[in-house]
């Protein structure tokens, strides 16, 4: 099992509800969030071009913050899926200085804190939180090794890229482009 | 809004700041908001629908093990959300949560507008607006006090004015949003478009968007609902200055030049009728007028068009056929707030016309034909009839206005020598006048001229700073409502119930005005024991009932007649003087207007000065949302957009600070935060309505961004129906507060 | 014109605008552990030598301190964790890939290592301190007959602490200005010359002060060497590295780290200790305590630039 996300940037409108979603769902404290919306504008009027990512952790295969990890806190759980257990996380900050994404933030009460694929809904069978609500539908969850899963059909037709693949952390999140 | 991918502009931390800890400024941590939340998560839920907006999506309100409400989303049988609430929805939380809520009925001590209130109680409250109302009854007639309203609420005060004597209801969603549209399409279809929209965008092929920035205005329905036509590979064709979110998913783009679209209809119009792309049979056999039409539109070529809009011959070719190709399944959008130059109703009704000609007006992919279920009135004595209305403060004025103005009311307020009564007395009822009417001196000299001025409202907005008595409502969390019924592609109805007891000493709308009309005699227009009893028997007659539509918050009915669109070859009566779809509006003739639109130009920003474009933003409905945690995470302040062009000649970086002067030397209270974009052009400027409050109460919004409103002071009313074109209004930067200038 | 920006508000505390997870007390931790490092390591390293005669403030004075040092660098680690009630966790684990986890291991064995040193020599400053218990009267007798040993390990481990106290950053492939092996050589000898230095601070010796004097001019000579190495590596690398780089060179840390570490801290006091060599009077005290400033302020610089450094995408 290989879980994995794909969200296209070309229905994507950058409304921010993944983030809102986010937030009321897994508690997220205001002022802190899990995933975030990034807008890239290139040219020069009126030849224009938009990118809109909605971003948050990659759920790298290869992935620093738990190598880095010095208690363990951080580990890979269920379909790859990468967690902090508040319980043993010291809040070193070095998997937040590891990843390249800035996809980790601290938690108030002192842990570490990241996206989670919304496990806790995955497994009672919902879709993540941010996926369900997204009213573009341009999000994509699933197991990629479940070759008719949502996220594996459409990784098949569309192109797609992933973000800083030269930083070797083969990131399982992927923008259709 | 945040640059901080952009690596070369991190900034530099000097050595003070290495060993202070960085010295970076962190916003507020975390707040109290979730502390309330917390525990595990549980499956209890109640139905509501969403008041965050006027799209109303029906939803459910999910609550934790401690009983909290944890969060809401949509309910999957609704056709306005398809179970998909848009980011202000689901932020909703925040306006619970929200600590700044209004917590008890306040009444002003000091002057008007000096913000001293003391707190007081219901009785006391409710018995001074009883009284108030009954003196100005009493004194000028009950004509004189009038209702604005914008939200649930306007049921239930709308019935008690009503049963009171006036008719002067009025809300913004008309003159200040949608008016011009619903007249130019009654004056061209004998129907309005109504809400939501029935804008078949689903199973469109092309979708021309004019100004009408779906993406950003977050009606809900009709964002899934483009994302489900860019999936079947409709076109979309924008037309906006601005690069807007639609114009970047767009397959044309049209840059135009402001003010000028209705040249672009006409000459669209002229080169489908030129070229015989319009569909003849359609025309022939609903259409009144095209003959007219031809010959009006004869000589308004693309070529002609070009020079007015900039938009380029054969862009406007390539795209006319881009519809023709598609027609029927064609829409050009009516958009919804198009109160813009003053002739709305005119382009909007070359938009109709436009659609008109492709057949577009009950055709799949076009406007589909919406159904609706009539939800029984609960029974009540007839109303009174009043002696006389607003449109007599307005002799010969407006006369297509098929609703009253809340620009109208707010006029005939300000005493005036030519009339022999104003009104006297307000009732505001979720609606943040002072933000929402253009011209904020005017609104404020009619509240001056007031003897009573009550508010009711959830937060301390601005307009609740000017009123004598202020009722503090609990919020759409906390209270049951009138049922939502919808037009649609089939009926639906959807409950909204309490998910919560209501905060603080709050209360609904609905128990406020029975209990305003136990104090003036009218508690029969009253007659139900409970919301619950009312909506029972209210629902029984549609052959559902409370415990039903608490159970599954949403019910859809079967349509009467199968006719989403126009079956094949059927005559169809329109309700219009002809019964056709008039292309030349007999109405308009009748009226003294034009029957056909004709284009007239728009004055042109002076040197220096920018138009002031301004428009939504999808994390915030107005000021509505603008003190909400969970939605001030996503946005905290507008920022202005600026091309870089203009930026350079000015010197201005993005982040910085900039205050803004109008054409009439009205100056911004707070500064905006510039923000150099490509996506804006050089002659004007644009920012998300709804920021820029100066009530201190709201702490989370207080002095955030600037405010739009205050920058127009010029309106440019549309002589059919009243609309208050707001687009007309240019500004120019400086760098230092010119404070004593400032107006409000 | 290309406009990159996050559209959703984000403002993560001590993540945006730049990360800024690591204050005062990582840098500082890291310098106590390197100067710690450093003395222990000389005082091994004549133990070793058996020149514990010659220079008697490196072996014996000096490692009284480096308990202190390693302490007080403890509790600045501990200040910055996040969740500090669940500090044991770091020892419930060994965790090979992960620089905090062996630093933690390493500071495990290296803290009793420098108690050890400090104990065997706290005679030699309170010649009436007695230990009146017989447990560790036998203990210091135990030690004391098995240094040369005591000496190895404590010179293995104090260069490891060196490097580890590089590593640490330089294991960070997402902060591109950390993430170069010359950070581990470049703080191991950075650690040494702080070391030469407390011990030059410490020393009455003339001879002793002369010795460190000219050990402490070859450390900054390799340390020199490999700064300007890495600045090589970093603009033969790609953009990120080149971009990262930039930081130093006409970047906002380019005053910083150019005057206060090359400069003040490398130069100047090499200079001075060039000066001292050829018989110029130089009170010890000027370089000395340039090369512990130069020491600290590269931790916090570089602590700090390369948390301001990223990836770009
Ligand atoms: N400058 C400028 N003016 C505009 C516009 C613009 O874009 N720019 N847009 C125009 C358009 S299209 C429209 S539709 C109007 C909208 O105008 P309004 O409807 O006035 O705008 P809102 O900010 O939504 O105002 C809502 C008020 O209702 C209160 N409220 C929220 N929930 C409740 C509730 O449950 N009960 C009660 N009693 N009050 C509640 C809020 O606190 C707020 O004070 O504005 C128009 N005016
Ligand atoms: N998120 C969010 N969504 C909302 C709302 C909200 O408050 N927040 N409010 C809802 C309401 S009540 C309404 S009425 C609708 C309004 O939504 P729309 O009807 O879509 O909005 P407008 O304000 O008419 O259009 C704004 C767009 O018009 C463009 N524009 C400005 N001047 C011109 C011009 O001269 N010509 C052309 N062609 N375009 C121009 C602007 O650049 C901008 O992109 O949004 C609804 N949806
Ligand atoms: S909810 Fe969907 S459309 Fe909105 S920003 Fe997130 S991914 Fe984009
Ligand atoms: S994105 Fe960051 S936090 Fe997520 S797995 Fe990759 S390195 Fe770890
Ligand atoms: S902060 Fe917590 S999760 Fe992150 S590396 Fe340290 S212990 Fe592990
Ligand atoms: S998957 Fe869940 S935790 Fe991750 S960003 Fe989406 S909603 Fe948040
Ligand atoms: S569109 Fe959004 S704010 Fe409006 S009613 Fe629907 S969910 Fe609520
Ligand atoms: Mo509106």
């Amino acid at each position: 099992m290989r879980y994995a996300m794909a969200v296209d940037t070309k229905k994507c409108v950058g409304c921010s509800d993944c983030v809102v979603a986010c937030q009321t769902e897994n508690n997220v404290p205001i002022g802190y969030c899990r995933d975030w919306v990034v807008e890239v504008t290139n040219g020069t009027y009126p030849q224009l071009e938009i990118e809109i990512r909605s971003e948050r952790c990659n759920h790298c295969d290869n992935a620093p913050c738990v190598r880095c990890c010095p208690t363990g806190a951080s580990h890979f759980s269920d379909g790859g899926i990468v967690l902090v257990k508040e319980k043993k996380c010291i809040g070193c900050g070095a998997c937040i200085a590891s990843c390249p994404y800035d996809a980790r933030y601290p938690h108030p009460e002192g842990y570490v804190d990241k996206c989670t694929f919304c496990l806790h809904r995955v497994k009672k069978g919902l879709q993540p939180a941010c996926v369900a609500v997204c009213p573009t539908k341009c999000m994509y969850f699933g197991d990629l090794d479940d070759p008719k899963s949502d996220v594996s059909v459409i990784l098949k037709k569309r192109k797609w890229k992933t973000l800083i693949p030269e930083a070797g952390t083969k990131p399982e999140l992927y923008f259709l482009i | 809004m945040t640059t901080r991918r952009d690596f070369i502009k991190i900034s530099g931390i000097g050595i003070s700041g290495l060993m202070a800890g960085g010295g970076a400024a962190y916003r507020a941590m975390a707040q109290t908001l979730n502390k309330e939340i917390g525990g595990h998560i549980s499956d209890k839920r109640t139905p509501t629908y969403c008041e965050v907006c006027f799209w109303k999506c029906a939803g459910w309100v999910y609550k934790n093990d401690k009983g909290n409400i944890w969060k809401i989303a949509g309910n999957k049988e609704d056709y306005h959300c398809n179970g998909r609430f848009c980011p202000r929805g689901t932020g909703g939380v925040g306006m619970y949560y929200d600590e700044d809520r209004l917590k008890t009925p306040l009444i002003r001590e000091g002057k008007r507008g000096s913000q001293y209130f003391r707190q007081a109680t219901w009785e006391e409250a409710l018995d001074k607006i009883a009284d108030g109302m009954k003196k100005i009854a009493r004194e000028h007639g009950p004509e004189c006090i009038a209702l604005f309203t914008h939200g649930s609420g306007g049921a239930y005060f709308g019935r008690l004015l009503k049963a009171f004597g006036s008719p002067n209801i009025a809300a913004p969603s008309y003159a200040q949003c949608r008016g011009p549209r619903e007249v130019a399409f009654i004056a061209t279809y004998g129907e309005g478009v109504d809400s939501p929209e029935r804008t078949d965008i689903r199973d469109t092929r092309c979708l021309v968007l004019i100004g009408s920035h779906i993406g950003e205005n977050m009606h809900n329905g009709q964002v899934q609902e483009m994302s489900d036509a860019i999936d079947k590979g409709a076109s979309i064709i924008t037309v906006d200055p601005r690069f807007s979110t639609a114009a970047s998913k767009s397959k044309f783009w049209l840059p135009i030049k402001p003010a000028t679209d209705l040249a672009l209809l006409l000459a669209w119009i002229h080169i489908i009728i030129e070229e015989g792309w319009y569909d003849k049979e359609y025309v022939k056999k609903y259409t009144f007028g095209f003959e007219e039409l031809k010959q009006h539109v004869k000589d308004m070529t693309p070529e002609w068009a070009y020079g007015i809009t900039t938009i380029k011959p054969n862009i406007i070719r390539e795209t006319a056929r881009e519809m023709a190709n598609a027609a029927p399944s064609v829409i050009i959008h009516p958009g919804r707030h198009v109160t813009w130059y003053g002739d709305d109703t005119q382009r909007l009704r070359a938009v109709a016309i436009l659609n008109a000609i492709l057949g577009s007006w009950g055709r799949r992919g076009g406007f589909y034909i919406p159904d609706k279920i009539s939800v029984p009135d609960y029974p009540h004595p007839p109303y009174p009839k009043p002696q006389r209305t607003w449109r007599e403060a307005f002799p010969g004025k407006f006369p297509l206005a098929g609703l009253a103005l809340a620009s109208g009311l707010c006029d005939a307020t300000i005493p005036n020598a030519s009339r022999d009564c104003s009104i006297k007395g307000w009732l505001v009822d979720g609606t943040n006048l002072i933000e929402t009417l253009p011209n904020q001196k005017n609104t404020i000299e009619a509240i001056q001229s007031l003897d009573l001025l009550v508010v009711v409202d959830t937060m301390p907005m601005e307009i609740t700073g000017w009123a004598d008595v202020v009722l503090p409502e609990c919020t759409y969390l906390e209270r049951y409502d009138m049922i939502r019924t919808s037009p649609h592609r089939k009926p639906q109805i959807a409950l909204r119930m309490p998910a919560a007891e209501p905060k603080y000493n709050t209360k609904p709308a609905e128990w406020m005005a029975k209990e305003l009309a136990k104090r003036l005699n009218l508690e029969e227009y009253f007659a139900w024991n409970s919301m619950e009893d009312m909506l029972d028997w209210q629902l029984k007659q549609l052959g559902s009932s409370l415990e039903e539509m608490q159970r599954v918050g949403v019910k859809t009915f079967p349509r009467e007649y199968d006719d989403l669109y126009f079956p094949d070859g059927e005559e169809i009566s329109f309700n219009t003087n002809t019964g056709k779809i008039e292309l030349y509006s007999t109405e308009f003739a009748d009226a003294g207007f034009d029957p056909i639109p004709t284009y007239t130009a728009h004055e042109e920003p002076p040197d220096g000065f920018y138009r002031l474009n301004y428009g939504r933003g999808p994390a915030h409905t107005f000021s509505r949302t603008s003190n909400n945690a969970n939605l001030t995470d996503i946005m905290d302040e507008n920022v202005l957009w600026i091309n870089p062009k203009v930026a350079r000649e000015w010197g201005i970086k993005s982040g910085q600070k900039i205050w803004l002067k109008n054409q009439d030397g009205v100056v911004s209270q707070f500064p905006i935060k510039a923000r150099v974009t490509e996506r804006i052009r050089w002659d004007s400027v644009f920012m998300v309505h709804g920021f820029g409050h100066n009530d201190k109460r709201l702490t989370r919004c207080y002095g955030k961004g600037a405010s739009d409103t205050s920058m127009i002071t010029r309106v440019h009313t549309d002589p059919l129906m009243g609309g208050t074109g707001m687009r007309g209004n240019f500004v120019t930067f400086f760098f230092e507060p010119e404070k004593e200038e400032a107006t409000l | 014109m290309k406009e990159e920006i996050i559209i959703s508000g984000r403002m993560n505390p001590k993540i945006d605008p730049v990360l800024n997870i690591w204050h005062w007390e990582i840098p500082l931790y890291l310098f106590l552990g390197g100067l710690a490092a450093g003395i222990l390591f000389f005082a091994a390293l004549y133990i070793i030598l058996k020149k514990e005669d010659e220079f008697p403030t490196a072996v014996k004075k000096a490692p009284l301190i480096t308990p202190f040092l390693l302490i007080i660098g403890l509790i600045a680690l501990l200040l910055d964790l996040n969740h500090k009630p669940y500090f044991w966790q770091l020892y419930t684990t060994i965790k090979i890939q992960s620089p905090m986890s062996w630093g933690a291991w390493t500071l495990m064995v290296v803290t009793p290592l420098s108690f050890i040193w400090a104990a065997l020599n706290i005679k030699e400053i309170f010649p009436t301190w007695d230990w009146n218990i017989s447990f560790l009267k036998q203990f210091e007798i135990w030690c004391r007959k098995n240094i040369l040993p005591i000496a190895w390990i404590t010179i293995t481990f104090s260069v490891i602490l060196g490097i580890y106290t590089g590593i640490l950053f330089s294991a960070f492939n997402a902060r591109p200005l950390w993430n170069t092996s010359i950070l581990g050589p470049l703080f191991l000898t950075s650690g040494l010359s702080t070391g030469a230095a407390a011990i030059m601070l410490m020393s009455k010796n003339h001879i002793e002060r002369k010795a460190f004097a000219r050990i402490d001019l070859l450390l900054i000579a390799i340390e020199l060497f490999l700064i300007t190495h890495m600045f090589m590596g970093f603009m033969a690398s790609t953009q990120v590295q080149i971009e990262a780089a930039r930081l130093f060179l006409g970047g906002p840390y380019t005053a910083s780290f150019w005057v206060f570490v090359v400069g003040l801290g490398l130069v100047v006091p090499a200079f001075l200790e060039v000066l001292e060599l050829s018989r110029r009077k130089i009170p010890v005290i000027v370089p000395a305590t340039l090369v512990l400033f130069g020491g600290i302020m590269m931790r916090f610089i570089l602590a700090y630039a390369g948390q301001a450094s990223r990836w770009l995408y």
